[in-house]
């Protein structure tokens, strides 16, 4: 029934929304007004479109009936991932792990490599990963993808169940979810992430009922809900299998792109290198024909191990060749000078260098190709080790700083089937004060971007266009920034100067307008089925600056290779009095609103302004201020007080 | 590769500055055959700044060492870098060539 409701709205959101930005586009543009009028346009399409992708979400919203019972043999890892939480912290959810009852093994992954949490691992028989010694300093660690993947390569459960440091699991919470593997396609069963310390009015927005709840279970339908980095249950076969194709892609994009570059390179080298000596000539010449035939063979559809030993084999040969004719001119000089009697040449006459000694001069590191240093690059790009990565298998996505969005749809990509499970196992600890909680939510939204940038969803081979579209949905939402800027700047640029983006605020206005906003804000109460969004609608305005920093930081990362400027979500309250320095754009603006109502009033009484503009953007602004005012409540927010919320949850019962 | 040279009261200071290489070395011969016809046949190559060496880099010193011996004169080196070391080990040229820790130490017995 509920299902009928929420289409039903879906349908009316989408004729009255479409039938309102169509004229608006046709009909109402104040052209005279274009630097606004189009951007405010543009802000409302894309409103538009976000609740249409919103609209296609819930249309297929999945309430799951629970799982059938695991199967008894099931063998499971728990992985509970840190890096500098407060130990007291990983030991708590660890221990609470150990209980979970189900047969499985605890591991802590210890990016901070602290003694004390293994000493303390140790004497609670939890198992202590910290990464191999394949992670050399000078190599990517890819934060916590890297730190699950190097986990990957020593365990062997055939599930994982990967818990955030904070995330204190239920007993049951495999018992709940393992049985929806018994489908063999399924890859991922991703529970909520529900947090335990924070109040009922929740000031930093930090939990996420309509992500968790309709819209994952939305995506369900469309088999596309996404793993969300905690609290989730991973099938470890899909994960390696993902490993070993990303392998596979990298090392021929990286092959393909050295024999590309390899011609290039070659004359370069002839440029730069002594062609007075023929044998230099002759090796280069040797190089060229080895890149050449496997350029050949890599058409052909040849196994890239065998193509790339191949070149190395034949350049190995021409190198020893070198290092010997060098050594042979070597040992004739040396004659010579013996010849010459001219000086003792050494204890035991003219020595001769040993075969070893030649093999070991012409090996990659000492090899007289290392001077012609483009020639090099290629062969050592020729090679099937992904030298540039600690372990050629890397499961976890590492494009993006939010891993598991790019994992799943990587997963999904390769046909397997995810699961929204929606019932809390797990409980979390949310940051308690503003400067961590922007810190988290500037990454998630990096992330994404990333994710979109580097493999955008609508593009991605294997993804039914449902798919596509829903994880694009999810990337669309954090684009709001930009709209946001347009949303607080229309009012302001009315209100004090006068210029309306639209031709009138008329009756042709009302009629289309009202209508979408009421049905918009009834498809939220429907799919939302009386769960708080209001808290979640203020957050997508009012961050905008750290949804532009987001955007503009990730596109600087993908395009330009500049550093993100990433941060560990610190778990602890940072100290300090309220920062309202966090929040400078948004007061700024909000004193813009609130000076503009009071001009645009002023403006009224003398007759400079309309009443009906007026009191449409009066309204606008009041609406704008009452959405920034949650930034207000959430700096002056003093942390989770425990005590104080239990005596307000007893005198309301 | 750099190369720079110094008349000292009884030998000629050959500095080189990099990495003695394919590439580099014919110019090593170049420069040391230029410094010889310029009237010093007694040679130090000074190692210091030379961080590596591979075999054509060796080639060079040996030929080097060939035109000192047969100007009349003797070529020495100094100053030899880890790496440098393991490659004169390696093939056996520290039998020929004995690596003296600084320029001045070289010629200092004869």
């Amino acid at each position: 029934m509920t299902r009928f409701w929420t289409r039903l709205v879906v349908v009316l959101t989408i004729i009255t929304g479409v039938n309102y930005i169509t004229w608006r586009w046709l009909a109402s543009l104040n052209w005279e007004a274009w630097w606004i009028a189009l951007p405010l346009v543009i802000a409302e399409t894309y409103s538009l479109i976000d609740v249409m992708l919103f609209g296609m979400t819930v249309w297929r919203l999945k309430v799951r009936k629970g799982a059938p019972p695991p199967p008894p043999d099931a063998t499971v890892d728990v992985f509970i991932t840190t890096y500098n939480e407060d130990i007291d912290m990983v030991m708590t959810t660890a221990l609470a792990a150990q209980k979970i009852r189900h047969p499985h093994s605890t591991w802590i992954l210890d990016d901070g490599n602290r003694p004390e949490l293994k000493a303390l691992a140790e004497e609670h028989r939890l198992g202590y990963v910290t990464r191999s010694d394949d992670w050399t300093p000078d190599l990517p660690r890819h934060a916590k993808a890297g730190n699950l993947n190097n986990a990957l390569m020593q365990t062997h459960g055939e599930f994982l169940l990967i818990l955030d440091a904070d995330q204190i699991p239920e007993p049951d919470i495999l018992e709940k979810t393992l049985g929806y593997f018994n489908n063999r396609r399924v890859a991922l069963v991703q529970t909520p992430q529900y947090f335990s310390n924070v109040p009922a009015d929740d000031p930093l927005g930090s939990q996420a009922p309509l992500f968790y709840g309709p819209i994952q279970q939305g995506k369900d339908g469309w088999n596309a809900a996404f793993f969300c980095g905690s609290n989730a249950i991973l099938r470890r076969e899909a994960l390696m299998q993902l490993g070993l194709a990303g392998y596979v892609k990298e090392t021929e994009k990286s092959i393909r792109r050295a024999l590309a570059a390899s011609q290039a390179a070659i004359r370069k080298a002839r440029k730069s290198a002594d062609m007075d000596t023929p044998l230099v000539a002759e090796v280069l010449d040797e190089v060229e024909a080895a890149t050449r035939h496997a350029q050949d063979e890599l058409e052909a559809g040849q196994p890239l191990s065998e193509i790339t030993y191949r070149v190395r084999r034949r350049v190995d040969a021409a190198v020893q060749t070198l290092v010997q004719a060098d050594v042979e001119a070597l040992q004739a000089d040396l004659e010579e000078i013996a010849a010459m009697e001219l000086a003792y040449v050494g204890e035991a006459g003219v020595p001769v260098v040993a075969d070893d000694a030649v093999q070991r001069m012409s090996r990659r590191d000492w090899s007289p190709l290392g001077a012609l240093e483009s020639v090099q690059a290629v062969l050592d790009a020729l090679s099937v080790e992904r030298n540039d990565e600690a372990q050629p298998v890397m499961p976890l996505a590492t494009i993006s700083v939010t891993e598991d969005m790019a994992t799943a749809m990587r997963m999904h990509a390769m046909g397997w089937q995810s699961v929204y499970h929606h019932e809390i196992l797990a409980y979390g600890l949310a940051p308690e004060d503003l400067k961590t909680m922007l810190t988290q939510r500037l990454r998630w939204a990096q992330g994404t971007i990333q994710v979109l940038l580097r493999e955008n969803p609508l593009v991605q081979k294997g993804l039914k266009i449902g798919q596509r579209l829903m994880y694009f949905a999810t990337m669309w939402t954090y684009l709001s920034g930009y709209a946001a800027v347009v949303y607080f700047a229309a009012p302001i640029i009315y209100l004090l100067l006068g210029i309306l983006p639209v031709t009138s605020l008329s009756w042709d206005f009302f009629v289309r307008f009202i209508p979408f906003m009421v049905v918009n804000q009834i498809l939220f109460a429907v799919a939302g089925r009386g769960i708080p969004t209001w808290r979640g609608q203020q957050y997508s305005l009012a961050l905008f600056p750290t949804w532009i920093k987001a955007c503009s930081t990730a596109a600087k990362n993908v395009w330009f290779g500049r550093p993100l400027g990433f941060a560990v979500t610190p778990k602890a309250r940072q100290s300090g009095g309220p920062s309202w320095s966090l929040i400078r754009p948004q007061i700024v603006v909000s004193v813009l609103l609130a000076v503009a109502a009071v001009v645009g009033i002023i403006r009224l009484a003398t007759g400079l302004a309309e009443p009906l503009g007026t009191l449409v953007n009066v309204a606008w602004v009041i609406f704008d201020l009452v959405v920034m005012s949650v930034l207000v409540r959430a700096v002056l927010y003093k942390g989770y007080d425990a005590a104080a919320e239990t005596a307000v949850a007893e005198k309301e019962s | 590769m750099e190369f720079s040279y110094e008349v000292r009261d009884s030998f000629a200071e050959v500095r080189a500055e990099g990495r003695l290489n394919m590439v580099s070395a014919p110019k090593l011969r170049e420069f040391v055959t230029d410094v010889i016809a310029g009237g010093s046949n007694r040679i130090v190559v000074n190692l210091e700044k030379t961080a590596f060496m591979d075999s054509s880099g060796l080639g060079a010193l040996i030929g080097c060492l060939k035109a000192a011996r047969q100007s009349g004169g003797d070529l020495r080196i100094a100053a030899v870098q880890p790496q440098v070391k393991m490659v004169l080990q390696l093939t056996s040229m520290d039998k020929v060539l004995t690596a003296y820790d600084s320029a001045e130490e070289a010629f200092s017995n004869d």
